[in-house]
């Protein structure tokens, strides 16, 4: 909670977190907040421009374009979200077991994190949506893969700082067993950097799977998805190319939400990170954090 | 430093390995059956077992994992990748033209991405928390932010059909690449001048420079020092660069209609061409762990303090 008092002094941030929240919350409470059902269509509305009932016009099937950017944030916002816990779970543990136990499993699972890193993460994604077929699933499960990996890369170092630590070593004496430690001991002092990868790869996996749907390789088609809203509006870009306004600017919005907060938590959390310093490895290890975000765009 | 080298590339053979045995097995994943992925796409009208089981036969289905990945193995090191499924041609003469296409636009890009981001980072630091380096920060979080195909059709509908001034598609003139380059260094160059910049100031804050103006060094030298030093780091990240901007044009050139091999993916990725698909992720893997080699070796040349850590 002090971490929350921390962010909510930098207004960028706590703005941030407001449109965030009100996303999530809104995307979880859709059938309530939408003020039509996202699939209705209704042909004598086509491309009708905004009204009082239909307060963002309605699309080529004459749908309400508002309802469906509310339902859109399921898809296209908090099953990201579900696929990046996931993936942070898993790699957390595999890292958590390889920086706390080392020796011989701390090896194998490195070298597999090497082989998973050695692939460009967009290339993976079309390689496990490529063999498995198209669809939203498809793409979560290949995210998972994708980036479990590089949480278990930084949980890893993260955990061999705590491993070596006198509380852990007098937590070992007195006969704690290794669950009760990690739990207990190093699992919260890894929060902080799990928290700033995962939100760190929380934008530009939003910014994925849209380009995913856009391409045609994600949801399947009456559901609504950012991504495949713009799709939709791209046969008749040049006629009516407000279409495009409202998810593009939704996502716009919402990933330079997510992007000011990771930073502003970096901030936070590591304010090391911050000032410049004089460090190789710290500087290094940010910027590779910045490059992979931007692998995935 | 050969070493070094030696070490480097000495490590790559297994991890090559390694990649090109995951991209085989990439194949086992898929729930259909690429026998009858051929015969549906060659139109065969009625299935039948027997018809399954010569086809499976024909592709060398039958025999052994580890054989088939060998004899796959010796024949992609001869850039035979096999026959497409659909259109039953050598996957190379898909592949390879569409490679030649991406790499034109990924390293045209690359050189407007590198000095773009050289020339604002290095402006962005002298002039640290003046108005310009948080305006240049702030306008190139906002494009980072921006899907790369909402950029592309709002520049399309704007260029190319208001002004009429640009081709919307394809890669006929020099004229076609304007776009899609474009789109492309908008959304990278914005990540990286913040390296560039960020590398600078850690240069700039060192006690070498502190000492450099202490003896009176006029400050143009000052920064040219620091601009050496900092464009060690910028070697590295434009070396990660090039694959990761070569895989990600995907969404570009599907707008662009650009005949490369983001488009000849996605159409194979929808029409369920296998080998297609396994030949881009081994040729863009390989590329990846090259790059990524050359650019260690590259940056162990210039800065001997990393020699040490392998």
């Amino acid at each position: 909670m002090k971490l929350l008092e921390k962010l909510m002094k930098d207004r960028l941030a706590a703005a941030s977190l407001a449109v965030v929240a009100a996303t999530l919350l809104i995307g979880l409470c859709a059938p309530l907040v939408a003020p039509h059902p996202p699939n209705e269509a209704n042909m004598e509305l086509r491309f009708a421009g905004a009204s009082w009932t239909y307060w963002l016009g309605n699309d080529h099937l004459g749908r309400c374009i508002l309802s469906r950017l509310i339902y859109g944030i399921r898809p296209s916002v908090l099953w990201v979200l579900a696929a990046l816990g996931a993936a942070a779970c898993f790699g957390a543990a595999l890292g958590f077991i390889a920086g706390y136990f080392r020796g011989r499993i701390d090896a194998v699972l490195m070298r597999i994190c090497d082989v998973m890193l050695s692939f460009p993460g967009y290339v993976m994604t079309l390689a496990i949506v490529g063999m498995l077929g198209a669809g939203l699933t498809n793409i979560l499960l290949a995210f998972v893969v994708m980036k479990w990996a590089w949480f278990a890369r930084v949980i890893r170092t993260t955990v061999m700082q705590y491993a070596d630590a006198d509380y852990v070593k007098f937590a070992k004496v007195l006969g704690i067993g290794h669950l009760g430690i990690m739990k207990r001991h190093i699992a919260l002092a890894a929060l902080p950097e799990i928290s700033v990868i995962a939100s760190s790869s929380f934008g530009s996996m939003i910014l994925q799977i849209s380009g995913l749907s856009f391409l045609g390789l994600g949801i399947e088609a009456p559901h609504a998805e950012w991504g495949m809203m713009m799709n939709e509006a791209r046969s008749v870009m040049f006629t009516r190319p407000e279409l495009m306004l409202a998810p593009g600017l939704a996502i716009i919005v919402v990933v330079s939400a997510v992007n000011f907060l990771s930073d502003a938590l970096q901030k936070v959390l590591d304010p090391k990170l911050a000032v410049s310093g004089k460090r190789a490895s710290v500087r290094i290890g940010g910027m590779l954090r910045g490059l992979r975000k931007k692998e995935a765009a | 430093m050969a070493l070094y080298t030696l070490k480097r590339v000495g490590a790559l053979t297994p991890l090559l390995v390694v990649i090109s045995f995951l991209t085989f097995v990439l194949n086992g994943l898929s729930p259909m059956d690429p026998a009858e992925v051929v015969l549906h796409a060659q139109g065969v009208p009625t299935i039948t077992d027997e018809l399954i089981a010569a086809t499976r036969a024909e592709l060398g289905m039958d025999r052994p994992l580890l054989i088939r990945y060998g004899d796959w193995l010796l024949a992609s090191l001869q850039l035979d990748f096999g026959d497409s499924f659909i259109t039953g041609k050598p996957v190379w003469s898909l592949l390879g033209p569409a490679l030649l296409n991406t790499m034109k636009l990924t390293l045209v890009s690359s050189l407007f991405i590198v000095v773009l981001s050289i020339a604002l980072g290095v402006v962005c630091a002298l002039k640290e928390g003046k108005w310009l380096d948080l305006s240049v920060r702030g306008v190139s979080f906002l494009l980072t932010s921006m899907p790369a195909y909402w950029l592309a059709a709002l520049m399309v509908w704007y260029f190319a059909v208001k002004l009429d001034l640009l081709p919307t598609s394809g890669m006929d003139t020099a004229g076609s690449y304007v776009l899609p380059v474009a789109v492309i260094v908008i959304g990278y160059a914005g990540i990286y001048f913040r390296v560039i910049r960020s590398s600078m100031l850690s240069n700039l804050n060192e006690d070498y420079v502190l000492y450099g103006r202490a003896c009176g060094m006029s400050e143009r030298k000052l920064t040219l020092y620091v601009l050496r030093n900092s464009l060690q780091v910028a070697v590295s990240v434009f070396g990660l660069a090039i694959p990761i901007i070569l895989g990600s044009t995907v969404v570009v050139e599907n707008i662009f209609a650009w005949p490369g091999l983001g488009t000849l993916t996605v159409n194979s990725i929808l029409g369920r061409d296998f080998p297609v698909i396994q030949a881009y992720v081994l040729v863009l893997a390989v590329a990846f762990v090259l790059f990524n080699t050359v650019s260690d070796v590259m940056n162990a040349a210039m800065n001997p303090r990393l020699r040490k850590e392998l």
